[in-house]
């Protein structure tokens, strides 16, 4: 299934606007152990969380699947990288090595200052197949945005920058943090295969700034709006708010998150997958 | 399919005459939702109120028979009730939720089902009510309607607002004055225009006037929970119904009116995308 997927995701590649210095990209196919033929114990997918700067919330979000975490951890996956899940990660010795992986999740944005973050994080996407932005602090630096540095125990520490500032993202999973309920459904779709649930977030890998004006310049600005409430739903924060009918954020309590934008019907609506789901 | 999926249509009258009194036709969402509450089937529902009775809806929580009946009668103005999931979730704690949604809020309900972005909310959704909708108005298109073209000091003035019978009415000391609808083109908001669904295809339950005798509703039933809440409803005395085929004008009126909003709006879509403006990305 990640053959599939990484076949997929290496399609959508050439997208992608060349930079000044070409991006780390996937790890070489040759790497990926020569386990082509699906063999039922080596097929589980090796997975690594990596927690960068966020608030940890995107892991307790994942953990509050508890109906289907046994299973998930115990049947389907392999955790084989992480600070918080598996007690295992590269320290500032840099003496351990890091473990080829599938699927990278990345919680929290990079903070361009601390060397640690940086490498760990180039370092993941030299030993992953596809890495996903996990979380709207890793998808479009969310919250984390507004850091100015100048505080213990690193003052230097000011620009958090989200990841796709540095490595090339496969996926993206905005939320602040991201829903339980979505976290288990991509779980399942990547499990399945099912190309067509991840889609929207595979377009959005590229991602790397949200906030409440998105439904202003994306939507409104250009006659989409029909006023229905759904961003207002989304808002982790309640900045949205409305008149006239339309949404209207508020500045001061945006979080730069992306939510609205990414759950607004009038920005993108998976009309197959509603029609499957509710048989209509 | 114009009319999207379903498994019945039928003419439709609440047989409360404390919601007659008061609905904009047959009463079928205010009854649907007292049944709802009464049985359990949800906690609560929200809507789109007018609390200060100024035509201006207002997203509205309501939790009990009393609070849907204040509630109750078309609004013909943007209601961002969606926004008000999560104070029914949140605030209120309610478990089990049904909404009252236009065509395009429905949308809106249905994607946060199917990508659930935001936590505990979509799952607490047990009953959405569908109504037919054409267009949707900003409030100074509302006033101008009532000012510059029917003459009236305020649009404070209209006790009643009613789409039908190819005219846009408002009432006043009792006198109901028309406007042709044609008259209205142009003053509806411009996110309709590129809206395909007349009649909440992805509702449990859809329902609104079109193809039913004045009093009564057209009332097309969806999903499993949507018949299933309906025909309990008629089965407990709240509502009575009549087949399609023996009411005036029946179902082809409903379906001349999905069709032709499917056809220009579809057009609008084509002028839209030739002059290089985004649509909604569809998967």
């Amino acid at each position: 299934m990640f053959d599939k997927l990484k076949k997929a995701f290496g399609g959508a590649e050439e997208a992608k606007a060349p930079k000044a210095e070409k991006k780390v990209e996937a790890a070489p196919a040759e790497t990926k152990a020569p386990a082509e033929e699906p063999k039922a114990a080596s097929a589980k997918p090796r997975i690594g969380y990596i927690h960068l700067s966020g608030c940890t919330g995107d892991a307790m979000s994942l953990t509050e699947n508890y109906d289907i975490l046994s299973t998930v951890l115990t049947d389907m996956v392999d955790i084989v990288y992480g600070q918080t899940l598996v007690d295992k990660w590269v320290h500032g010795t840099f003496a351990e090595e890091m473990p080829e992986m599938d699927l990278c999740l990345i919680e929290g944005s990079v903070c361009l200052q601390d060397d640690h973050s940086v490498q760990e994080l180039l370092m993941a996407r030299e030993k992953s197949g596809l890495i996903c932005a996990f979380g709207s602090c890793a998808m479009t630096g969310c919250f984390t945005t507004f850091a100015r540095g100048g505080q213990q125990a690193q003052p230097k520490h000011e620009s958090f920058a989200p990841i796709s500032q540095l490595v090339k993202v496969d996926c993206a999973l905005p939320g602040c943090p991201v829903a339980p309920e979505m976290i288990a459904k991509v779980v399942v779709a990547l499990c399945n295969g099912d190309m067509e649930y991840l889609q929207p977030a595979i377009d959005k890998a590229a991602c790397n700034a949200g906030c409440g004006c998105d439904v202003l310049t994306n939507i409104i600005r250009n006659g989409l709006c029909s006023g229905c409430g759904t961003c207002a739903l989304a808002c982790p924060t309640r900045a949205m708010g409305f008149s006239e009918g339309r949404p209207s954020c508020d500045r001061d309590r945006c979080i730069k998150c992306g939510s609205c934008y990414a759950m607004c019907p009038r920005a993108w609506l998976p009309i197959k997958r509603i029609k499957e789901e509710t048989g209509l | 399919m114009v009319l999207g999926t379903y498994k019945e249509a039928v003419s439709a009258r609440s047989t409360d005459s404390k919601i007659l009194d008061v609905s904009q036709d047959g009463g079928i969402v205010s009854a649907l939702l007292c049944y709802a509450l009464d049985e359990g089937i949800i906690e609560g529902a929200v809507v789109a109120g007018t609390p200060d009775e100024d035509w201006r809806p207002i997203p509205t929580v309501v939790t009990s028979a009393d609070e849907v009946i204040a509630a109750a009668g078309t609004k013909y103005s943007m209601s961002p009730t969606l926004s008000a999931l999560k104070e029914a979730t949140r605030q209120y704690g309610l478990e089990k939720v049904g909404v009252v949604s236009t065509p395009c809020q429905t949308q809106g309900l249905r994607k946060a089902q199917a990508y659930p972005f935001t936590r505990f909310v979509a799952d607490k959704i047990k009953l959405i009510i569908g109504i037919y909708c054409m267009e949707n108005f900003p409030m100074a298109s509302l006033d101008t309607f009532a000012t510059a073209k029917l003459g009236f000091d305020s649009l404070q003035d209209a006790s009643k607002m009613d789409i039908g019978k190819g005219k846009f009415w408002l009432t006043k000391d009792g006198e109901d004055s028309g406007l042709a609808i044609k008259e209205t083109h142009g003053y509806e908001q411009a996110g309709c225009n590129i809206c395909m669904d007349y009649v909440a295809e992805w509702a449990d339950v859809s329902t609104g006037s079109v193809g039913s005798p004045d009093g009564w509703s057209t009332v097309l039933t969806r999903t499993g929970d949507g018949e299933t809440v309906f025909k309990a409803a008629v089965d407990a005395g709240l509502i009575e119904t009549k087949p399609m085929d023996e009411v005036k004008p029946g179902l082809p009126l409903l379906e001349k009116l999905a069709k032709g909003k499917k056809d220009k709006n579809g057009k609008e879509r084509d002028k839209r995308a030739k002059m290089g403006l985004p649509l909604p990305v569809e998967y």
